[in-house]
């Protein structure tokens, strides 16, 4: 028998514009865990997509037990004998546990000529293999009426019904609670014992330092390296997951904070999960930074300060005064705008043009006789930032879809500065644009700051983060963990150190 | 980026389904010397004045992403109700003997008024209580119905006014009123659409839910406006075909909500939501009408032209899901 179970190797992939992994290779030990670890943005999820067939790699090869195997699809993987339990992963809830078990693989029985499904036979079958993950609950229970700990042990279930040999948990932990995450290793403790390779993924040091063999860190799309998890410390981790040079120029600040403009007081959500007891002060002039791992409920956190998230308690003060935000006219009217993280979700609106998607939030101030809509007036606001932001569109009549990724993000920030708003939160304001539009949107943050305006923003890239921010709260699971005030202070050891405070 | 030259496939699927429309309308202009004469061309306008009152209501349901299944039942009670309201004082089934009738603008209100708080209604589950359009206008078409049948005791209306049944038989500057009607409501929706904040909120919510509410438009008091104004264009058009037939009956409008429906996606009313004009739901009926006479002039047999019909609606809807899939 070879040394490892299943190899990877030399594993490329891009997508468009972005090199997502560079010649990544992985090995797995029979009978171990093994926890992947890096950034987020380094590349693990990509990998294991690209094991799991989800994902077709560029260039690379896999092999299991030294033999090299093709993996075109999930349904090649799991004839692999390869199995992912992902959170997202939840396959039918509308169904029942067992119908979920053995989808697309039904047992049927004979009617004669007429084939049926043996549902005594699956429901028996089912509670076997939740049996042998020691989870006894009714195969007939609706999938969604589970807890997403349960769900996640049918998804384990159904790996082991599969005689699966490699399992990839992809941060199976990040919603589970603390008795669910036992239940978990105790689960992963009797594959390890029965000699499957498992593969684990997770930001939480303390759950890597309990349950895993072996650590290989990711950065960058590329591979660092391969250590027993023994020998370890959790510094030398975050040390190897963030060792690099930040390579991005940052435009120069031209101005200081100024004074408090706003204040936001023990924010709970109406979601157990997500944010809770987060307060915050912003000030004017001032790009505020919020840095943690994805997951980290800094994006629902500031679209609850908006208005689009339910907000349990909690208190925000602007320029001393409370305000109440049910909704985002209300955050509008307060003075707050908020460019999204998810442009196409909910950003951008793509069979609209350039002119409505500036215009969509503004139609209210220009209006001739109390309702009828000032065109020419309008036409000029969006003629003006189109040339103030350089987006490049040969008119504004043009459908936003047609735009790059960074021209679009420009008419957003069109639409928001068209609202003159004093407070801007900006969610993740450079995914998905390229390089030169990039230091564009830098640009135009740092004159927003030197205007006197306040900036927010979310942002999952360490160096932007860094590079930009006057100050910057670090946010794990919810509640803020850090502040970062000094600009000697911020490093990416320091950020990541809070961010994995759970 | 620039201007990309036609290809001949793009032309096809664009405007493939009018161009073939062209065609049979020369065709049968040719074959058949009546088809193009004043009188039938009037009678084509007089058939699409009312479809294009109820066309345009459902077309702001459909920019919206919606649908609305309640528009004939909704024609068919707005009809009843005028009817009741213009009956002459010496019919002898008048529904209400003692009452004078009504001025035609005084009814003509009520109706729109009643039908629009019907629609406000539909809007409010709609946008407030989240059930999908599809189902709350098909519900709305049910209870609409049933307020009708105890209403009228399902007894046809007939016996109107003079000033009523001149709404479809006089003319101004030769042309009928009923077709000035459908040119006012025309370009009232237009200026709606493009001139006010609440079309291209309505725009804006069908090209995109989620970024509508971030940018502030007020999504729910759009839904509901737009269905009750629809709900109004019905109540007009029940109104209108009440006055051109010289009757009602609870059973009025049946099935033109499909029409409708068909008509604008044949004009380019996009059913994802987000696209459509007042020209594409107008092009539309004028499409449908067209062929429906031009059928009847070629000596299709009339059971074979509802298959037309059919494929006609096919083949739109098909073109039209390929634009957006392009386009995407």
């Amino acid at each position: 028998m070879a040394e490892y179970l299943l190899e990877l190797r030399g594993v490329s992939k891009s997508f468009p514009g972005v090199k997502a992994l560079d010649n990544v290779s992985l090995a797995l030990r029979p009978g171990t865990v093994h926890a992947l670890m890096g950034e987020n943005g380094a590349g693990k999820s990509t990998l294991m997509k690209c094991l799991f067939g989800i994902y077709k790699m560029d260039a690379g090869e896999v092999y299991m037990n030294g033999e090299k195997i093709q993996v075109n699809d999930p349904d090649d993987a799991m004839r692999h004998g390869i199995a992912m339990v992902h959170q997202e992963l939840q396959p039918v809830p509308a169904r029942s546990v067992a119908e979920n078990l053995f989808l697309g693989r039904f047992p049927v029985k004979k009617l004669g000529p007429i084939q049926m499904i043996d549902h005594k036979k699956m429901y028996k079958d089912t509670e076997y293999w939740l049996h042998e993950v020691k989870m006894d609950f009714n195969p007939k229970a609706l999938l969604g009426d589970l807890s997403i700990g349960q769900m996640q042990s049918v998804e384990i279930a159904k790996a082991v019904s599969h005689q699966a040999k490699v399992v990839i948990f992809d941060e199976p932990t990040s919603s589970l609670s603390d008795n669910e995450v036992e239940a978990l290793f105790r689960i992963m403790n009797d594959l390890r014992d029965k000699g499957v390779a498992m593969v684990y993924i997770s930001h939480k040091m303390d759950e890597i330092k309990r349950i895993a063999d072996d650590i290989t860190i990711m950065r960058d799309g590329t591979y660092v390296g391969t250590w027993p998890a023994a020998e370890l410390t959790t510094e030398q981790i975050i040390a190897k997951m963030v060792g690099r040079e930040l390579t991005n120029v940052y435009p120069e600040r031209k101005n200081e904070p100024g004074e408090v403009i706003m204040e936001v007081n023990d924010f709970c959500s109406i979601h157990e999960n997500s944010f809770q007891h987060v307060s915050f002060k912003l000030r004017k002039g001032e790009i505020l930074g919020f840095g943690g791992l994805v997951g980290a409920q800094r994006t629902e956190l500031l679209e609850g300060v908006f208005g689009i998230r339910g907000v349990a308690s909690g208190e925000i003060k602007i320029n001393g005064q409370p305000v109440k935000i049910k909704r985002p006219a209300d955050a509008m009217k307060a003075g707050i705008g908020l460019i999204t993280e998810d442009r196409r979700g909910n950003g951008i609106f793509g069979c609209l043009s350039i002119k409505d998607n500036v215009g969509v939030s503004v139609y209210n101030k220009y209006l001739k006789a109390g309702f009828v809509l000032d065109h020419k007036s309008i036409n000029a606001v969006v003629d003006d930032s189109i040339k103030k932001l350089r987006i490049k569109t040969p008119s504004m009549k043009e459908h936003i879809a047609n735009l790059s990724g960074g021209n679009q993000q420009k008419v957003i920030v069109a639409r928001w500065l068209a609202n003159d708003p004093d407070i801007l939160i900006m969610d993740e304001p450079t995914r998905g644009i390229d390089v030169g539009a990039k230091h564009e949107i830098y640009e135009i943050m740092n004159d927003l700051a030197a205007q006197g305006k306040a900036i927010i923003m979310i942002s999952s890239e360490m160096a932007e983060l860094l590079g930009m921010a006057d100050r910057v709260y670090v946010m794990c699971d919810g509640k803020l963990r850090g502040e970062i005030t000094e600009k000697e202070e911020m490093t990416q050891a320091r950020v990541m150190g809070y961010a994995t405070q759970f | 980026m620039g201007k990309k030259k036609l290809s001949f496939k793009d032309i096809m699927v664009n405007y493939g389904v009018i161009i073939i429309m062209i065609l049979l309308v020369i065709y049968t202009g040719f074959t058949s010397k009546n088809f193009l004469s004043g009188n039938n061309l009037n009678n084509i306008l007089m058939n699409m004045s009312s479809r294009i009152v109820i066309a345009l209501g459902i077309a702001g349901c459909i920019i919206t992403a919606g649908c609305d299944l309640s528009a004939g039942r909704m024609i068919g009670f707005g009809g009843c109700i005028a009817g009741t309201l213009l009956q002459k004082m010496d019919y002898s089934k008048k529904f209400f003997p003692d009452m004078e009738p009504l001025n035609i603008f005084v009814a003509l209100l009520i109706v729109m008024l009643i039908c629009a708080l019907f629609g406000c209604v539909t809007g409010f589950f709609i946008a407030y209580m989240h059930v999908p359009p599809f189902i709350s206008t098909m519900a709305m078409m049910e209870v609409v119905y049933g307020i009708n049948l105890l209403y009228t005791n399902a007894t046809p209306l007939g016996g109107y006014t003079k000033q009523y049944t001149d709404i479809a038989t006089g003319k101004f500057l030769g042309i009928n009123y009923l077709i000035w009607i459908a040119i006012l409501v025309a370009a009232i929706t237009w200026f709606i659409f493009n001139m006010t904040r609440h079309g291209k909120y309505m725009y804006a919510i069908g090209g995109n839910p989620q970024a509508a509410e971030v940018a502030g438009v007020p999504v729910k008091k759009t839904l509901i406006i737009i269905y009750a104004k629809a709900a109004a264009m019905y109540g007009l058009a029940g109104f209108m075909l009440g006055a051109k037939s010289g009757g009602a009956s609870v059973n009025l409008g049946l099935g033109y909500e499909m029409e409708a429906i068909a008509a604008c996606t044949i004009g380019g009313v996009s059913v994802s939501g987000g696209r459509g004009k007042v020209s594409s739901a107008i092009i539309g009926v004028a499409v449908f009408e067209l062929l429906k006479t031009a059928l009847q002039f070629l000596g299709v047999n009339a059971n074979a032209q509802w298959i037309a019909l059919g494929v006609i609606i096919f083949v739109a809807i098909s073109l039209d899901i390929r634009k957006y899939v392009a386009r995407k």
